[in-house]
Protein backbone atom coordinates (compact mmCIF):
# COMPACT_ATOMS: atom_id res chain seq x y z
CA UNK A 1 0.00 0.00 0.00
CA UNK A 2 1.28 2.89 -1.17
CA UNK A 3 1.74 6.52 1.31
CA UNK A 4 -1.02 8.12 -0.07
CA UNK A 5 -3.12 5.45 0.49
CA UNK A 6 -2.23 5.23 4.26
CA UNK A 7 -2.76 8.77 4.88
CA UNK A 8 -6.23 9.10 2.89
CA UNK A 9 -7.54 5.72 4.99
CA UNK A 10 -5.95 7.08 8.24
CA UNK A 11 -6.36 11.00 7.90
CA UNK A 12 -6.53 11.73 11.78
CA UNK A 13 -3.35 9.89 12.65
CA UNK A 14 -0.48 11.63 13.08
CA UNK A 15 2.40 11.94 10.03
CA UNK A 16 4.65 9.56 11.86
CA UNK A 17 7.39 10.07 8.74
CA UNK A 18 8.02 13.76 9.76
CA UNK A 19 10.25 14.93 12.94
CA UNK A 20 8.18 16.15 15.74
CA UNK A 21 6.39 19.57 14.32
CA UNK A 22 7.58 19.40 11.59
CA UNK A 23 11.29 20.81 11.48
CA UNK A 24 14.37 18.75 11.92
CA UNK A 25 15.99 18.77 16.23
CA UNK A 26 19.36 20.99 14.65
CA UNK A 27 16.99 23.36 12.99
CA UNK A 28 14.71 23.68 15.89
CA UNK A 29 17.61 24.17 18.36
CA UNK A 30 18.76 27.32 16.22
CA UNK A 31 15.58 28.58 16.24
CA UNK A 32 15.44 28.41 20.00
CA UNK A 33 18.82 29.94 20.47
CA UNK A 34 17.33 32.88 18.50
CA UNK A 35 14.26 32.57 20.60
CA UNK A 36 16.34 33.55 24.02
CA UNK A 37 18.67 36.12 22.56
CA UNK A 38 15.52 37.93 21.75
CA UNK A 39 13.80 37.43 24.90
CA UNK A 40 16.78 38.70 26.75
CA UNK A 41 16.92 41.92 23.87
CA UNK A 42 13.58 42.84 23.54
CA UNK A 43 12.62 44.77 20.88
CA UNK A 44 15.68 43.33 18.88
CA UNK A 45 15.69 41.86 15.76
CA UNK A 46 17.46 38.44 16.37
CA UNK A 47 18.78 37.05 12.50
CA UNK A 48 17.80 33.43 12.36
CA UNK A 49 18.59 31.00 9.04
CA UNK A 50 14.96 30.40 8.27
CA UNK A 51 14.29 27.77 6.56
CA UNK A 52 11.86 26.60 3.63
CA UNK A 53 8.32 25.46 4.72
CA UNK A 54 5.59 24.10 2.86
CA UNK A 55 3.33 27.16 2.44
CA UNK A 56 4.81 30.47 0.32
CA UNK A 57 6.09 33.10 2.05
CA UNK A 58 3.70 35.60 3.27
CA UNK A 59 1.36 32.54 4.29
CA UNK A 60 3.01 32.51 8.03
CA UNK A 61 6.65 30.34 7.47
CA UNK A 62 8.05 33.04 10.19
CA UNK A 63 5.41 31.95 13.15
CA UNK A 64 4.82 28.52 11.83
CA UNK A 65 9.39 28.18 12.35
CA UNK A 66 8.88 29.74 16.12
CA UNK A 67 5.30 27.84 16.85
CA UNK A 68 7.08 24.61 15.64
CA UNK A 69 10.02 25.34 17.55
CA UNK A 70 8.09 26.28 20.83
CA UNK A 71 5.25 23.65 21.02
CA UNK A 72 5.13 20.55 23.17
CA UNK A 73 3.06 17.50 22.82
CA UNK A 74 0.52 18.80 25.43
CA UNK A 75 0.03 22.39 24.19
CA UNK A 76 -3.29 23.11 22.51
CA UNK A 77 -2.74 25.38 19.41
CA UNK A 78 -5.05 28.10 18.07
CA UNK A 79 -4.51 29.55 14.53
CA UNK A 80 -6.28 32.82 14.07
CA UNK A 81 -5.49 34.84 10.83
CA UNK A 82 -6.91 38.59 11.44
CA UNK A 83 -9.07 37.47 14.58
CA UNK A 84 -11.32 34.55 12.32
CA UNK A 85 -10.10 30.82 13.51
CA UNK A 86 -11.86 29.44 10.45
CA UNK A 87 -9.77 31.48 7.14
CA UNK A 88 -8.29 29.50 4.98
CA UNK A 89 -4.18 30.35 6.20
CA UNK A 90 -5.61 29.50 9.91
CA UNK A 91 -6.98 26.36 9.21
CA UNK A 92 -3.93 24.78 7.03
CA UNK A 93 -1.65 26.17 9.72
CA UNK A 94 -3.72 24.46 12.52
CA UNK A 95 -4.11 21.43 10.50
CA UNK A 96 -0.38 21.27 9.36
CA UNK A 97 0.78 20.99 13.12
CA UNK A 98 -2.29 18.90 14.18
CA UNK A 99 -0.82 16.35 11.53
CA UNK A 100 3.26 16.74 11.96
CA UNK A 101 2.89 17.47 15.90
CA UNK A 102 -0.36 15.90 16.84
CA UNK A 103 -1.36 18.77 19.05
CA UNK A 104 -4.52 19.67 20.25
CA UNK A 105 -6.50 22.19 18.39
CA UNK A 106 -8.71 24.81 19.93
CA UNK A 107 -10.61 28.09 18.61
CA UNK A 108 -11.32 28.90 22.25
CA UNK A 109 -9.04 31.93 23.13
CA UNK A 110 -8.99 30.30 27.20
CA UNK A 111 -8.26 27.43 26.01
CA UNK A 112 -5.02 27.89 23.92
CA UNK A 113 -1.35 27.83 25.53
CA UNK A 114 -0.18 29.25 22.25
CA UNK A 115 -1.77 31.05 19.90
CA UNK A 116 -0.27 31.96 16.20
CA UNK A 117 -1.66 35.19 15.25
CA UNK A 118 -1.62 36.81 11.59
CA UNK A 119 -2.30 40.65 12.07
CA UNK A 120 -4.55 40.49 15.38
CA UNK A 121 -4.50 40.26 19.38
CA UNK A 122 -7.07 38.25 20.65
CA UNK A 123 -9.83 40.66 22.49
CA UNK A 124 -9.80 38.29 25.37
CA UNK A 125 -6.91 39.16 27.82
CA UNK A 126 -4.29 36.31 27.72
CA UNK A 127 -2.57 34.82 31.20
CA UNK A 128 0.87 34.00 31.97
CA UNK A 129 0.89 30.37 30.78
CA UNK A 130 -0.17 31.54 26.99
CA UNK A 131 2.69 32.15 24.14
CA UNK A 132 1.17 34.64 21.70
CA UNK A 133 3.07 33.89 18.14
CA UNK A 134 3.11 37.00 15.23
CA UNK A 135 3.47 35.89 11.77
CA UNK A 136 5.50 39.10 10.67
CA UNK A 137 5.97 40.20 7.12
CA UNK A 138 8.47 43.08 7.36
CA UNK A 139 9.98 42.99 10.89
CA UNK A 140 11.73 46.28 10.09
CA UNK A 141 10.16 49.30 11.29
CA UNK A 142 12.54 51.98 9.31
CA UNK A 143 12.57 49.69 6.03
CA UNK A 144 10.10 52.03 4.27
CA UNK A 145 11.74 55.17 4.70
CA UNK A 146 15.16 53.38 4.64
CA UNK A 147 15.83 50.46 2.21
CA UNK A 148 19.20 50.18 3.38
CA UNK A 149 19.78 46.67 5.95
CA UNK A 150 22.92 48.34 6.75
CA UNK A 151 21.35 51.69 7.57
CA UNK A 152 18.96 50.70 9.58
CA UNK A 153 21.25 48.53 11.48
CA UNK A 154 23.23 51.47 12.10
CA UNK A 155 20.00 53.86 13.09
CA UNK A 156 19.15 51.04 15.81
CA UNK A 157 22.41 50.39 16.94
CA UNK A 158 22.60 55.12 17.55
CA UNK A 159 18.74 55.00 18.65
CA UNK A 160 18.66 57.06 15.83
CA UNK A 161 15.55 57.13 15.33
CA UNK A 162 14.66 60.68 14.47
CA UNK A 163 13.33 59.36 10.60
CA UNK A 164 9.75 57.68 12.21
CA UNK A 165 8.77 61.15 14.14
CA UNK A 166 9.16 62.81 10.76
CA UNK A 167 7.22 60.48 9.33
CA UNK A 168 4.74 60.66 11.99
CA UNK A 169 5.04 64.26 11.87
CA UNK A 170 4.52 64.25 8.06
CA UNK A 171 1.09 62.46 8.81
CA UNK A 172 -0.28 65.44 10.89
CA UNK A 173 1.10 67.79 8.45
CA UNK A 174 -0.89 66.08 6.10
CA UNK A 175 -3.75 64.63 7.40
CA UNK A 176 -4.03 66.79 10.20
CA UNK A 177 -3.97 63.30 12.27
CA UNK A 178 -1.12 60.63 12.57
CA UNK A 179 -3.08 58.47 10.06
CA UNK A 180 -0.82 55.22 10.35
CA UNK A 181 -3.32 52.94 11.61
CA UNK A 182 -1.56 49.25 11.48
CA UNK A 183 1.93 48.08 12.28
CA UNK A 184 1.85 51.39 14.42
CA UNK A 185 5.60 51.82 15.10
CA UNK A 186 6.37 50.94 19.31
CA UNK A 187 9.31 51.70 21.53
CA UNK A 188 10.34 49.03 23.67
CA UNK A 189 11.82 49.29 27.44
CA UNK A 190 12.57 52.74 26.32
CA UNK A 191 15.47 51.73 23.81
CA UNK A 192 14.44 49.70 20.32
CA UNK A 193 11.52 50.98 18.22
CA UNK A 194 9.85 47.89 17.02
CA UNK A 195 7.58 47.15 14.29
CA UNK A 196 4.37 45.32 16.35
CA UNK A 197 3.30 43.62 12.81
CA UNK A 198 0.42 44.81 10.91
CA UNK A 199 -1.93 44.91 13.92
CA UNK A 200 -4.40 47.36 14.41
CA UNK A 201 -3.30 50.26 16.26
CA UNK A 202 -6.20 49.26 18.35
CA UNK A 203 -4.24 46.60 19.43
CA UNK A 204 -1.28 48.52 20.46
CA UNK A 205 -1.86 48.86 24.40
CA UNK A 206 -2.65 45.36 24.42
CA UNK A 207 1.12 44.66 23.41
CA UNK A 208 1.50 45.44 27.30
CA UNK A 209 0.70 41.83 28.73
CA UNK A 210 1.14 38.62 30.92
CA UNK A 211 1.73 36.07 27.86
CA UNK A 212 5.27 35.71 26.31
CA UNK A 213 4.93 37.50 22.31
CA UNK A 214 7.24 35.97 19.57
CA UNK A 215 7.30 37.63 16.54
CA UNK A 216 8.80 35.41 13.48
CA UNK A 217 9.41 36.65 10.04
CA UNK A 218 10.51 33.86 7.94
CA UNK A 219 11.46 35.41 4.14
CA UNK A 220 13.06 38.91 6.46
CA UNK A 221 14.57 36.03 8.49
CA UNK A 222 13.96 37.71 11.82
CA UNK A 223 12.44 37.05 15.26
CA UNK A 224 12.06 39.31 18.34
CA UNK A 225 10.25 39.00 21.04
CA UNK A 226 8.15 40.94 24.01
CA UNK A 227 8.48 38.94 27.42
CA UNK A 228 5.76 39.54 29.58
CA UNK A 229 4.91 42.79 31.42
CA UNK A 230 7.43 44.84 28.56
CA UNK A 231 7.31 48.22 28.58
CA UNK A 232 5.64 49.21 25.03
CA UNK A 233 4.95 53.43 24.10
CA UNK A 234 3.72 53.85 21.12
CA UNK A 235 5.20 56.51 19.29
CA UNK A 236 3.54 59.66 19.71
CA UNK A 237 3.86 63.52 20.08
CA UNK A 238 2.68 65.40 23.20
CA UNK A 239 -0.16 67.68 21.67
CA UNK A 240 -1.08 64.89 19.08
CA UNK A 241 -1.44 61.87 21.45
CA UNK A 242 -1.49 58.54 20.55
CA UNK A 243 -5.05 57.32 19.85
CA UNK A 244 -6.40 53.70 19.72
CA UNK A 245 -8.84 53.73 17.52
CA UNK A 246 -11.63 51.62 15.53
CA UNK A 247 -14.90 51.74 14.10
CA UNK A 248 -17.66 54.04 15.91
CA UNK A 249 -19.95 51.18 16.44
CA UNK A 250 -20.92 48.07 17.99
CA UNK A 251 -20.95 45.47 16.94
CA UNK A 252 -24.02 44.25 14.50
CA UNK A 253 -23.78 40.72 15.43
CA UNK A 254 -23.10 40.75 19.56
CA UNK A 255 -23.30 44.25 20.57
CA UNK A 256 -20.22 44.35 21.82
CA UNK A 257 -18.74 48.14 21.96
CA UNK A 258 -15.40 47.39 23.02
CA UNK A 259 -13.78 44.79 19.93
CA UNK A 260 -12.15 45.71 17.04
CA UNK A 261 -14.64 45.48 14.01
CA UNK A 262 -14.26 44.60 10.21
CA UNK A 263 -16.63 46.32 8.09
CA UNK A 264 -18.67 43.89 6.06
CA UNK A 265 -20.29 45.47 2.92
CA UNK A 266 -23.32 42.99 2.81
CA UNK A 267 -25.18 44.07 -0.83
CA UNK A 268 -24.76 46.12 -3.71
CA UNK A 269 -26.73 49.18 -2.43
CA UNK A 270 -23.87 50.16 0.48
CA UNK A 271 -25.34 48.07 3.07
CA UNK A 272 -22.92 47.57 5.40
CA UNK A 273 -22.40 45.34 8.80
CA UNK A 274 -20.15 46.00 11.90
CA UNK A 275 -19.13 42.48 13.21
CA UNK A 276 -16.54 41.45 15.49
CA UNK A 277 -12.53 40.73 13.87
CA UNK A 278 -12.44 38.25 17.02
CA UNK A 279 -14.68 35.21 15.92
CA UNK A 280 -14.48 33.79 19.11
CA UNK A 281 -14.81 36.83 21.48
CA UNK A 282 -18.29 37.34 18.77
CA UNK A 283 -19.39 34.00 19.05
CA UNK A 284 -18.50 33.24 22.96
CA UNK A 285 -20.75 36.35 23.45
CA UNK A 286 -23.35 35.22 21.27
CA UNK A 287 -23.47 31.96 22.92
CA UNK A 288 -24.51 33.50 25.78
CA UNK A 289 -27.04 35.84 24.73
CA UNK A 290 -25.79 39.46 23.30
CA UNK A 291 -27.69 40.68 20.42
CA UNK A 292 -26.46 43.16 18.34
CA UNK A 293 -28.64 45.12 15.96
CA UNK A 294 -28.01 43.24 12.21
CA UNK A 295 -28.23 39.87 14.17
CA UNK A 296 -30.43 37.91 12.14
CA UNK A 297 -33.84 36.86 13.84
CA UNK A 298 -33.03 33.13 12.20
CA UNK A 299 -29.29 32.55 14.08
CA UNK A 300 -31.22 32.79 17.35
CA UNK A 301 -34.02 30.04 16.27
CA UNK A 302 -30.88 28.01 15.63
CA UNK A 303 -28.62 28.67 18.58
CA UNK B 1 31.93 -2.26 27.99
CA UNK B 2 29.75 0.36 29.66
CA UNK B 3 30.94 3.95 28.10
CA UNK B 4 29.34 6.39 30.16
CA UNK B 5 29.63 8.98 27.75
CA UNK B 6 27.30 6.96 25.55
CA UNK B 7 24.50 7.22 28.28
CA UNK B 8 22.37 9.89 29.73
CA UNK B 9 20.98 11.58 26.88
CA UNK B 10 17.05 12.28 25.66
CA UNK B 11 15.39 9.31 25.41
CA UNK B 12 12.89 10.59 22.99
CA UNK B 13 14.56 13.81 21.26
CA UNK B 14 12.04 15.88 19.73
CA UNK B 15 9.35 15.78 22.78
CA UNK B 16 12.28 15.62 25.85
CA UNK B 17 13.80 18.76 23.99
CA UNK B 18 10.25 20.61 23.48
CA UNK B 19 9.28 20.27 27.47
CA UNK B 20 13.57 21.66 27.92
CA UNK B 21 13.18 23.81 25.68
CA UNK B 22 9.86 25.52 26.78
CA UNK B 23 10.82 25.49 30.16
CA UNK B 24 13.99 26.93 29.59
CA UNK B 25 12.42 29.70 27.35
CA UNK B 26 9.72 30.87 30.62
CA UNK B 27 12.90 31.35 32.92
CA UNK B 28 14.82 33.42 30.06
CA UNK B 29 11.06 35.34 29.00
CA UNK B 30 10.44 35.31 33.59
CA UNK B 31 13.65 36.49 35.52
CA UNK B 32 13.92 34.90 38.45
CA UNK B 33 10.81 31.90 37.94
CA UNK B 34 12.88 28.30 38.81
CA UNK B 35 11.51 25.72 36.63
CA UNK B 36 12.40 22.34 36.88
CA UNK B 37 13.62 19.90 33.69
CA UNK B 38 14.05 16.47 33.59
CA UNK B 39 15.85 14.41 30.58
CA UNK B 40 18.90 14.07 30.99
CA UNK B 41 21.65 11.87 33.27
CA UNK B 42 24.99 13.87 32.94
CA UNK B 43 28.07 12.50 34.45
CA UNK B 44 28.61 12.93 37.85
CA UNK B 45 29.57 16.42 39.20
CA UNK B 46 27.34 17.85 36.69
CA UNK B 47 23.68 18.97 37.36
CA UNK B 48 20.39 17.78 35.89
CA UNK B 49 19.65 20.94 34.66
CA UNK B 50 22.82 21.88 33.19
CA UNK B 51 23.18 18.65 31.39
CA UNK B 52 19.44 19.10 30.19
CA UNK B 53 20.49 22.84 28.92
CA UNK B 54 23.23 21.91 27.00
CA UNK B 55 21.40 19.26 25.47
CA UNK B 56 18.42 20.96 24.28
CA UNK B 57 20.61 23.96 22.98
CA UNK B 58 24.05 22.66 21.97
CA UNK B 59 24.99 21.32 18.95
CA UNK B 60 27.94 21.60 15.97
CA UNK B 61 27.40 25.03 15.72
CA UNK B 62 27.59 26.31 19.24
CA UNK B 63 31.64 26.54 20.83
CA UNK B 64 31.64 25.60 24.75
CA UNK B 65 33.76 26.42 26.91
CA UNK B 66 34.23 24.15 30.06
CA UNK B 67 35.31 26.22 33.58
CA UNK B 68 38.27 24.11 35.01
CA UNK B 69 35.83 22.30 37.58
CA UNK B 70 34.10 20.88 34.66
CA UNK B 71 37.14 20.41 32.07
CA UNK B 72 36.88 16.81 32.84
CA UNK B 73 37.44 14.04 30.48
CA UNK B 74 34.11 12.59 30.90
CA UNK B 75 32.61 15.55 30.34
CA UNK B 76 33.66 16.03 27.25
CA UNK B 77 33.11 12.78 26.29
CA UNK B 78 29.73 12.87 27.22
CA UNK B 79 28.92 16.64 25.37
CA UNK B 80 31.06 15.71 22.54
CA UNK B 81 28.81 12.42 22.17
CA UNK B 82 25.59 14.35 22.65
CA UNK B 83 25.70 17.61 21.37
CA UNK B 84 28.87 17.43 19.05
CA UNK B 85 29.71 20.97 20.19
CA UNK B 86 33.46 21.74 20.22
CA UNK B 87 35.74 23.39 23.01
CA UNK B 88 36.51 26.66 23.28
CA UNK B 89 38.40 29.39 24.78
CA UNK B 90 36.01 32.03 26.48
CA UNK B 91 36.85 34.79 23.82
CA UNK B 92 35.39 32.55 21.24
CA UNK B 93 32.14 30.60 23.59
CA UNK B 94 28.38 30.51 22.26
CA UNK B 95 27.78 28.47 25.94
CA UNK B 96 29.77 28.26 29.08
CA UNK B 97 29.79 26.04 31.81
CA UNK B 98 30.66 26.73 35.18
CA UNK B 99 30.78 27.69 38.84
CA UNK B 100 30.46 31.33 39.37
CA UNK B 101 34.03 31.92 40.74
CA UNK B 102 35.60 29.56 37.89
CA UNK B 103 34.22 31.38 35.13
CA UNK B 104 36.22 34.41 33.79
CA UNK B 105 33.83 37.00 32.87
CA UNK B 106 35.57 39.66 30.93
CA UNK B 107 36.61 36.96 28.37
CA UNK B 108 33.12 36.16 27.16
CA UNK B 109 31.73 37.69 23.74
CA UNK B 110 29.14 40.35 24.50
CA UNK B 111 27.91 41.16 21.20
CA UNK B 112 28.58 44.05 19.72
CA UNK B 113 26.43 47.14 19.31
CA UNK B 114 25.21 46.07 15.86
CA UNK B 115 24.76 42.76 16.46
CA UNK B 116 23.96 42.40 20.25
CA UNK B 117 22.32 38.92 19.76
CA UNK B 118 26.28 37.76 19.19
CA UNK B 119 26.68 37.02 23.15
CA UNK B 120 27.80 34.12 25.07
CA UNK B 121 25.04 32.31 27.50
CA UNK B 122 26.66 31.26 30.73
CA UNK B 123 25.55 28.15 32.43
CA UNK B 124 25.96 28.81 35.58
CA UNK B 125 26.08 25.77 38.58
CA UNK B 126 24.93 27.18 41.68
CA UNK B 127 24.80 25.39 45.28
CA UNK B 128 21.56 26.82 46.09
CA UNK B 129 18.94 28.19 44.06
CA UNK B 130 16.23 30.06 45.85
CA UNK B 131 13.20 33.31 45.19
CA UNK B 132 14.80 35.45 47.50
CA UNK B 133 17.72 37.50 47.89
CA UNK B 134 18.94 40.41 44.95
CA UNK B 135 15.27 41.84 43.64
CA UNK B 136 14.91 42.02 39.61
CA UNK B 137 13.13 44.14 37.84
CA UNK B 138 12.99 45.10 34.29
CA UNK B 139 11.39 43.09 31.23
CA UNK B 140 9.49 39.64 32.24
CA UNK B 141 9.09 40.73 35.90
CA UNK B 142 5.48 41.90 36.92
CA UNK B 143 6.71 44.51 40.03
CA UNK B 144 9.44 42.94 41.55
CA UNK B 145 11.26 39.26 41.66
CA UNK B 146 13.76 37.93 43.88
CA UNK B 147 16.41 35.43 43.09
CA UNK B 148 19.61 33.98 45.14
CA UNK B 149 22.24 35.77 42.87
CA UNK B 150 26.67 35.39 43.38
CA UNK B 151 27.33 38.50 42.42
CA UNK B 152 25.40 41.63 42.40
CA UNK B 153 28.18 43.88 41.33
CA UNK B 154 28.99 41.87 38.36
CA UNK B 155 25.56 41.78 37.14
CA UNK B 156 25.15 44.83 37.59
CA UNK B 157 27.61 45.75 35.46
CA UNK B 158 26.82 43.19 33.08
CA UNK B 159 23.08 44.83 32.91
CA UNK B 160 24.62 48.40 31.92
CA UNK B 161 26.07 47.12 29.07
CA UNK B 162 22.31 46.78 27.39
CA UNK B 163 21.75 45.87 24.55
CA UNK B 164 25.01 43.85 24.95
CA UNK B 165 26.31 42.00 27.62
CA UNK B 166 25.62 38.38 28.87
CA UNK B 167 23.07 36.17 29.32
CA UNK B 168 22.80 33.74 32.39
CA UNK B 169 20.96 30.60 33.38
CA UNK B 170 21.61 29.49 36.85
CA UNK B 171 21.15 25.45 37.53
CA UNK B 172 20.99 23.62 40.91
CA UNK B 173 19.69 19.81 40.51
CA UNK B 174 16.98 19.79 38.31
CA UNK B 175 16.07 23.27 38.88
CA UNK B 176 16.93 26.35 36.69
CA UNK B 177 16.30 30.09 36.86
CA UNK B 178 17.82 32.41 33.80
CA UNK B 179 18.61 36.04 34.22
CA UNK B 180 18.86 38.29 30.64
CA UNK B 181 20.97 41.16 30.72
CA UNK B 182 17.88 43.42 30.23
CA UNK B 183 17.05 42.46 34.02
CA UNK B 184 17.93 45.43 36.56
CA UNK B 185 19.44 43.83 39.81
CA UNK B 186 19.57 45.59 42.75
Amino acid sequence: MTQIEQDKNAPDTVMSDYNFAYLDEQTKRMIRRAILKSLAIPGYQVPFASREMPMPYGWGTGGVQVSAAVLTPDDTLKVIDQGADDTTNAVSIRRFFEKTAGVAVTEATAEASIIQTRHRIPEAELREDQVLVYQVPIPEPLRFLEPSEVETRKMHELEEYGLMHVKLYEDIAQHGAIATAYAYPVKVEGRYVMDPSPIPKFDNPKLEMAAIQLFGAGREQRIYALPPHTQVVSLDFEDYPFEASKADHPCGLCGAEDSYLDELIVDDEGGRLFMCSDTDYCAARQAVGHRGSDASPTLEGVA
Amino acid sequence: MQRPSLTGGFRDAPKDAAFAFRAVMNTMAKPGEINSVTGAEPPAGLSIAAGVVLLTLCDPETPVYLAPRFDLLEVRDWITFHTGAPFVAASAAHFALGTWGELPLGDFPVGSAAYPDRSATLIVEVDDLRSEGATLSGPGIKDSAALSLPDRAAIQQNAALFPRGLDFIFTCGDRLAALPRSTKVS
